[in-house]
């Protein structure tokens, strides 16, 4: 996967390493390499005496692994459920996907098309079964076709290599004489399983040849579950900004909606890029819906940020969260809904600037101020009302309270006067003090409890200031102060 | 103070038809950190349960706060939209004003920012009036520039009414309300005292206490003498 574009010419044997038990061993060969008789598993050093101007490069394996995770995603254009498959192949759930590109032969053609403009070579093949398709695509004819019937004869010519068991057990194979599936099917079933009952399944040959055959259940399963509402667009060529597809794809899905009777809360615009990869953009809303006007405004401004790379050429809109929504009669009126509205807006706001910055604060059962109060994103839904406390609250907290220089005449009496801001407020009344205690369950040990004073100023501000511990309370030295909010 | 008409409605309709209470109002704070504007827009809103849209830029929120819920009570609720400048704050309040199911849109601006102008402030204005929401835009550390606010306060807290049980605590509060521009109503000045469990603002022409004396002695003392 040379993606830099410095690939050496096909014609220098070169190799990638990796490290082995004793020194590195080479991963993977080019053309020129393997024809001079280099093969992936062997030593370096050894392949060099073989070859004198054999050249090395470092293998990026957990690369290589990211890579074709994206290329997972990406292969989801042509079906949607499919996964990787070892280090170096994909499997492709093509059920009921092949006639929509023209039936399996035209579809692997177009994958084959589609993988060569990304600069990769691919081999492919379909079968029944998972195992077929590994034994067919690696070792099989060009783009090889298998239908369930023939699946006996097509892979009982093929090498044992083709089971997916690991070297040793080849080996053994081998030296039973077993060289092609078709000998091991030859092969009584109760010696094979007298002779491998305990072996695990990559040094299995009989399970392997029931996963191969269809007799022994291998599922797919996708890295996340398959969408189930999705229209995409297939452009002619490659294009960078998909604002103008996007209301046609909106009224597209919203028309899918609509004919499920369903409303979705949450919308996943992906754009298959021609370099291989994906980007992903994502809104969501507060209440179901199926508006397509509604939808496109929350991209509005949100379009800028998916990467676009060299272009692509294929937009996808899914629907997710979906759930059931009636018909709505508008009122006859001419007034509109409110809740709609309200709903409305605030997918815009959450939209624009984001699920943290718009929120609903909620009461919540705690004494502490600041973890009376809890905020809620906006669009999840609103909980249970909680009671008020029953002493008097300012209207305002401060995000963090703010130290002050105090004077006071009784050490645990109100302050005659404090020094907030570089200004001096002298306390003309006072009410308090409310004790709040803290909570052992949740507090560091040694928090000191707060002493809660509403004062009023000479200017007739009414402030909330409290003080931080007490002196006798053996918990740190003289207790602060801080002010906390203003009342109205 | 029939010209202020501070009966509020049940269903938040403006007391008379010619006269539309739902508009932009803009307030200048007296000093930063005091919440007595916010009492009074507060206490002007309509009753009921719709939402309050509440828009704070960054800087406002850093140094005044912000709203408390177990203060301000749970019967109204808020929907909170904190944003960096001020520009956001009125986009914010330009699109919530769109939407008539919300019971006012409370901003918080803090300086003069240059996106703040009289357009701005236009455009608020017309939105709140078609749409009937209320629009209070809260200005701390600011000039009273040019504004097509239709009415513009200028609020500062004063000592509160005596408390009924006890000489020594604040009792229910009291600000200095100056109107000093307004479409609607003559401008003027008054003590507002507010009265927290009626959700009552009532105005007295601005005539206070004298300041106190150095020999005037604690609360305590001139309460007995």
């Amino acid at each position: 996967m040379d993606r830099q574009g410095n690939a050496p010419p096909d014609d220098i044997p070169l190799v990638l390493a990796r490290d082995g038990q004793h020194g590195p061993v080479v991963h993977a060969a080019n053309r020129a390499a393997r024809l001079a008789g280099i093969m992936a598993g062997s030593r370096v050093v050894d392949m060099r005496a073989l070859c004198p101007d054999l050249q090395v490069a470092y293998a990026d394996q957990a690369g290589d692994r990211a890579a074709l995770d994206r290329l997972v995603l990406w292969a989801r254009r042509w079906c949607p459920w499919n996964v990787r498959d070892g280090d170096d192949g994909l499997i492709l759930d093509t059920t009921g996907s092949d006639h929509l590109l023209g039936g399996e032969a035209a579809m692997l053609v177009e994958m084959e098309t589609q993988l060569s403009l990304l600069g990769l070579t691919s081999r492919l093949a379909v079968a029944p079964t998972w195992g077929a398709a590994w034994a067919l695509a690696r070792h099989g004819p060009v783009r090889a076709i298998c239908g369930a019937e023939d699946l006996a004869m097509k892979l009982g010519a093929l090498p044992v290599t083709g089971l997916r068991l690991d070297p040793a057990t080849v080996l053994l194979l081998r030296r039973l004489g077993l060289k092609t599936i078709g000998a091991v099917m030859d092969v009584p079933r109760l010696s094979l399983t007298r002779r491998f009952a305990k072996a695990a399944l990559p040094a299995n040959p009989l399970l392997r040849l029931d996963q191969v055959l269809g007799k022994l259940a291998e599922p797919v399963s996708s890295i996340d579950p398959a969408p189930r509402l999705i229209v995409q667009t297939r452009l002619a060529e490659p294009i960078f900004d998909p604002t103008p597809y996007l209301p046609a794809l909106c009224a597209d899905l919203c028309d899918q909606l609509q004919q499920a009777g369903q409303g979705c809360r949450r919308l996943h615009l992906t754009i298959y890029r021609t370099d291989g990869d994906i980007s992903h953009l994502s809104v969501a809303m507060s209440a179901l819906s199926r508006d397509p006007v509604h939808l496109n405004g929350l991209f509005r401004d949100k379009l800028d940020r998916i990467n676009p790379g060299y272009g692509f050429d294929l937009i996808a809109l899914e629907a997710a969260d979906l759930g059931g929504v009636k018909t709505v009669q508008s009122n006859l009126d001419g007034g509109s809904d409110d809740d709609l509205e309200l709903a409305h807006l605030l997918d815009r706001l959450a939209a624009r600037f984001g699920d943290r910055a718009v929120t609903r604060p909620v009461l919540r059962a705690s004494h502490i101020p600041e973890r009376a109060e809890m905020r809620l994103p906006v669009l999840a839904d609103a909980p249970a009302l909680m009671p008020v406390p029953a002493s008097e609250r300012p209207i305002r907290l401060l995000d963090q309270p703010e130290e002050v220089r105090v004077l006071y005449a009784v050490p645990e009496g109100p302050p005659a006067q404090f020094v907030w801001r570089r200004q001096t407020h002298r306390v003309t009344r006072y009410a308090g003090p409310e004790r709040i205690a803290p909570e052992w369950w949740r507090d560091r040990p040694g928090t000191r409890l707060r002493d809660y004073f509403k004062v009023e100023d000479q200017m007739g501000r009414r402030l909330w200031l409290y003080r931080e511990g007490l002196h006798s309370d053996g918990r740190g030295g003289d207790p602060r102060w801080f002010v906390h909010g203003m009342f109205a | 103070m029939a010209l202020l008409h501070m009966q509020k409605t049940l269903q938040g309709y403006p007391p008379q038809p010619g006269l539309s209470c739902f508009t932009l109002s803009e307030v200048f704070v007296e000093t930063v950190a005091d919440a007595a504007a916010l009492g009074f827009a507060l206490a002007r809103l309509p009753c009921g349960q719709r939402p309050v849209l509440w828009v704070q830029d960054r800087v406002s929120r850093k140094e005044s706060g912000y709203p408390c819920i177990a203060g301000i009570g749970p019967l109204r609720p808020i929907i909170m939209v904190n944003v960096t400048r001020a520009a956001d704050v009125l986009w914010t309040m330009e699109d919530g004003l769109r939407c008539r199911s919300l019971g006012g849109v409370i901003g918080e601006i803090w300086g003069d920012p240059a996106v703040l102008d009289f357009t701005a402030t236009k455009r608020l204005a017309l939105r709140s009036e078609a749409a009937g929401v209320p629009c209070w835009l809260i200005r701390r550390l600011a000039h009273p520039n040019l504004s097509a606010a239709r009415d513009r306060w200028r609020i500062g807290a004063r000592p509160s009414a005596p408390h009924p049980h006890d000489s020594q605590s604040p009792g229910a509060p009291r600000w200095a309300v100056e109107l000093f521009r307004s479409r609607h109503a003559k401008p003027g000045q008054w003590v507002a005292s507010y009265d927290r469990t009626a959700d009552r603002v009532d105005l007295v022409a601005a005539v206070s206490d004298r300041t106190l004396d150095a020999g005037d002695g604690p609360a305590g003392q001139r309460a007995a003498g």
